[in-house]
């Protein structure tokens, strides 16, 4: 072994986000964009087991299956199919403002990416209601003589229902949480060319929980 | 692996360490270095560690004699759930990863500190938390159904079992996050030099380890969740009476946990493999071959899940491929064990304490594996099924493997976490108490499986109180030898004589800053010109 003269004590270099252990900020953000994509994975392999979990019951319950999406509004899952993709591209174009320095346009599209959050958030909330109000409630708690079911179990279904979309949702909260975290650090200029880690992050987060969405849409109301 | 001392560069002349730089409770509490975060586990793991041993010796001095001694069956259930899962939980699985790896790992590959230190800190909190909740289930509603949780019974017991799932979904979350911090740190923050086949072996094993944390975790964290809506809404996935199918659980449940108990066994290979380079003086012998082999486990290890339901009603098929896979998992872990023992032949062998253990570990997981054989085999399998076979299995290869390796990766880098050396005669006193009241503890339990005695019961016919009385006499003496190192490792911290930098003459990079290390682990970057190995 050499030894290499480098200095590694406090002295910290001009960038002040660059922490002491990475070599430049680039080292830095390649390693912040490997451990959020690492998170991805597990985020994934989340949602893949209750995936799994509804693949198996869909395919023993055919017909309950079809019973319980009969409830379903499609046309409300898919505007919010649509919002959310509308909030990917937003949230993709405030890091290429970003990138280009634009403040004021990233800030904006940072903010538009959180009110699609608040419609989604809203459309589910009615969806939810709505279905509280018919007596669609998740296991035991469905009303079977209010909703007339058919099936005797359909409270799997609405089991399987709630708990996909309602995780969904919580991390829907999270994300614009995260965001409007972002936008007020925008808004006072932390981010430009040289540093916007927190803003990809969050993003690829974001992306993914779409993507999540985009499954669940057609498998909880189309397939049916 | 190197030449160069750095101990006398700059202006620590062994003065100013990690321990000493900063002072206060405070300091600690909000410390983003790696080495104090390992210790701050290390600490909270021993505190879990002596929980979990009170319980084991409840549960053995119950198993005393035939009939009831002290405790009532629904207590007994209790308290073996609480050893099962906190040994699980908060001893085994986070053991050597959190406390060793959080301290070496960086110092190994020649960083400064893990990639995400704040998120190593979060992942300390987030695992006391879980701790803290499951701890709190005492409190509010005893658990009652084995560290498993296995349906249907989980859904009807009147115990906090939901409370009790949550804090473990918690801890999963803490474990993923290690992982990934693991993950990126050995993927960036390298040493110039140190390419992916410089790095030590202990670095393979917690790499590998950390993969399985991030691919296996979450759907135990999803399994849980969904048992806690099945507690609250009925859901029914679960549950027969409204068209579940309760073995669903435990394709999910061991989907995750067969992998975990690699988690569990993994990095102790991997500290095994340190201590025997270091103790034999010897190139280790199939570096690759070990390095892959931890990868192989780890991969082969998703795909055996079902050996643990042989007798659920699962296909025959299914029965006969996971059996056949099962058998698969001894050729990557046989490679391993025959590379040590080539390691072994012919070194210039010292048999410190340290050493004592690796030999122990090797010794005890041999019988470990190859009783696993024995219940991977379909046809003996359901004569062994939930019965103390299982026990004394399970115990061989987590205590007799991991915990082996835990202590003998403890005494052999203690020197340089503490900069101070230990007693070694009472080290090795503590050996043979554990390796001893192991065996003594143990061994029995394979005949009374083999004789019938069911797992989980509180009582037992008389036929079988002979073999019982000397297993709980075994765990007496385990006990002592616990307690024993517990003192060797109080008194070594507080009146042990100064530790030099590398007390065994090992070549890995972290015997090459000074015992214990600066902050920043090195005084000047290290630049790495050879293997991890390079004895003559
Ligand atoms: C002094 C040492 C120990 C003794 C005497 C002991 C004793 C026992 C006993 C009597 C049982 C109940 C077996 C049954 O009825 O199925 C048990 C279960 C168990 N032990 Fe230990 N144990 C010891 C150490 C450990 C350690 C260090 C671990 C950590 C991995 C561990 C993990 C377990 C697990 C996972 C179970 C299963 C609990 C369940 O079936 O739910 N034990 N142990
Ligand atoms: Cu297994």
């Amino acid at each position: 072994m050499s030894i290499n003269s480098s200095d590694t004590n406090h002295s910290h270099s001009h960038d002040s986000h660059l922490a002491h252990h990475f070599k430049n900020a680039e080292h830095q953000f390649e390693s912040a964009k490997q451990g959020i994509w690492l998170f991805m994975v597990t985020e994934i392999l989340m949602f893949g087991g209750l995936f799994v979990g509804y693949s198996i019951f869909h395919a023993i319950y055919p017909k309950m299956f079809a019973e319980g999406a009969s409830h379903l509004d499609w046309r409300l899952g898919f505007v919010n199919t649509l919002v959310l993709i509308f909030s990917s591209y937003t949230m993709a174009m405030s890091i290429h403002h970003l990138q280009k320095n634009e403040k004021s346009k990233a800030v904006l599209k940072l903010w538009l990416t959180v009110a699609c959050g608040v419609i989604f958030m809203c459309i589910k909330a009615y969806e939810y209601s709505s279905k509280f109000h018919h007596g669609l409630f998740p296991g035991r708690y469905l009303d079977v003589a209010h909703v007339g079911a058919e099936a005797a179990n359909l409270g799997m279904y609405y089991g399987f229902y709630f708990c996909m979309t309602g995780l969904h949702g919580i991390h829907v909260l999270i994300g614009m949480g995260l965001i409007v975290w972002l936008a007020l650090r925008a808004q006072k200029g932390e981010f430009g060319e040289n540093y916007f880690t927190p803003v990809e992050g969050v993003g690829i987060f974001w992306h993914i929980v779409d993507l999540i969405w985009i499954f669940l849409f057609p498998l909880l109301y189309l397939v049916g | 692996m190197a030449t160069a001392t750095t101990h006398s560069t700059g202006h620590s002349n062994g003065e100013v360490n990690y321990i000493n730089e900063f002072k206060g409770l405070k300091s600690w509490l909000t410390s983003l270095d790696h080495k104090r975060i390992g210790l701050m586990y290390m600490i909270s793991v021993l505190f879990f560690f002596l929980v979990g041993g009170i319980f084991a010796i409840l549960l053995r001095l119950e198993l005393f004699k035939p009939g009831a001694q002290f405790l009532t069956p629904d207590q007994y259930n209790q308290v073996m759930t609480y050893h099962g899962a906190i040994m699980v939980f908060m001893v085994i699985i986070p053991g050597i990863p959190a406390i060793l790896g959080n301290f070496f790992l960086p110092i190994q590959i020649g960083a400064k500190d893990v990639a995400f230190p704040r998120l190593n800190l979060a992942s300390w909190y987030i695992f006391m938390l879980g701790a803290f909740i499951a701890v709190a289930t005492l409190f509010v509603g005893k658990v009652d159904t084995g560290w498993t949780f296995y349906t249907p019974y989980s859904i009807k017991t009147a115990s906090a079992a939901t409370m009790m799932v949550v804090a473990a979904f918690i801890m999963g979350m803490s474990s993923i996050l290690t992982g990934l911090n693991f993950i990126v740190t050995v993927h960036k923050l390298r040493a110039p030099g140190m390419t992916m086949y410089r790095i030590p072996l202990f670095i393979w094993a917690i790499y590998s380890t950390a993969v399985l944390q991030i691919l296996a975790t979450p759907v135990l964290g999803i399994t849980l969740m969904l048992l806690a809506m099945e507690r609250t809404f009925g859901v029914g996935i679960f549950d027969p009476k409204l068209g579940g199918d309760p073995v669903l659980f435990q394709h999910f449940f061991w989907f995750y946990s067969h992998p975990a108990v690699y988690i569990m066994i993994l990095p102790a290979m991997g500290v095994v493999s340190e201590l025997i380079a270091a103790f034999s003086r010897k190139t280790i012998f199939g570096y690759t071959a070990i390095a892959y082999s931890s990868i192989g486990i780890a991969v082969v290890s998703f795909f055996v899940w079902g050996h643990h339901m042989f007798v659920s009603g699962q296909s025959e098929i299914a029965g006969i491929v996971f059996s056949f896979i099962t058998m698969l998992v001894g050729v990557p872990t046989a490679i391993k064990m025959f590379n040590w023992l080539a390691t072994l032949y012919k070194g210039n062998i010292s048999f410190e304490s340290p050493m004592l253990f690796a030999l122990g570990f090797l010794f005890l997981f041999a019988i470990g594996g190859v009783t696993g054989i024995m219940l991977a085999t379909i046809a003996t399998d359901v004569h062994f099924h939930d019965t103390y076979f299982v026990v004394a299995h399970f115990h061989y290869v987590m205590v007799g493997g991991t915990l082996m390796a835990l202590m003998g990766g403890f005494y052999y880098w203690f020197p340089k976490m503490f900069g101070k050396m230990y007693n070694e005669t009472l080290a090795r006193i503590t050996f043979v108490l554990i390796f001893i009241g192991f065996n003594v503890t143990f061994f029995p339990q394979f005949i009374l499986g083999a004789m019938g005695m069911p797992r989980r019961y509180f009582d037992y016919i008389p036929a079988y109180e002979y073999l019982n009385s000397i297993s709980t006499v075994g765990s007496w003496l385990i006990a002592s030898g616990f307690l024993l190192s517990l003192y060797v490792i109080v008194t070594g911290i507080r009146c042990g004589e100064k530790a030099p930098s590398n007390p065994w003459g090992a070549k890995t990079l972290e015997w090459q800053t000074s015992s214990p290390p600066p902050h920043m682990n090195f005084e000047v970057e290290p630049i790495v010109t050879a293997g991890p190995y390079e004895y003559k």
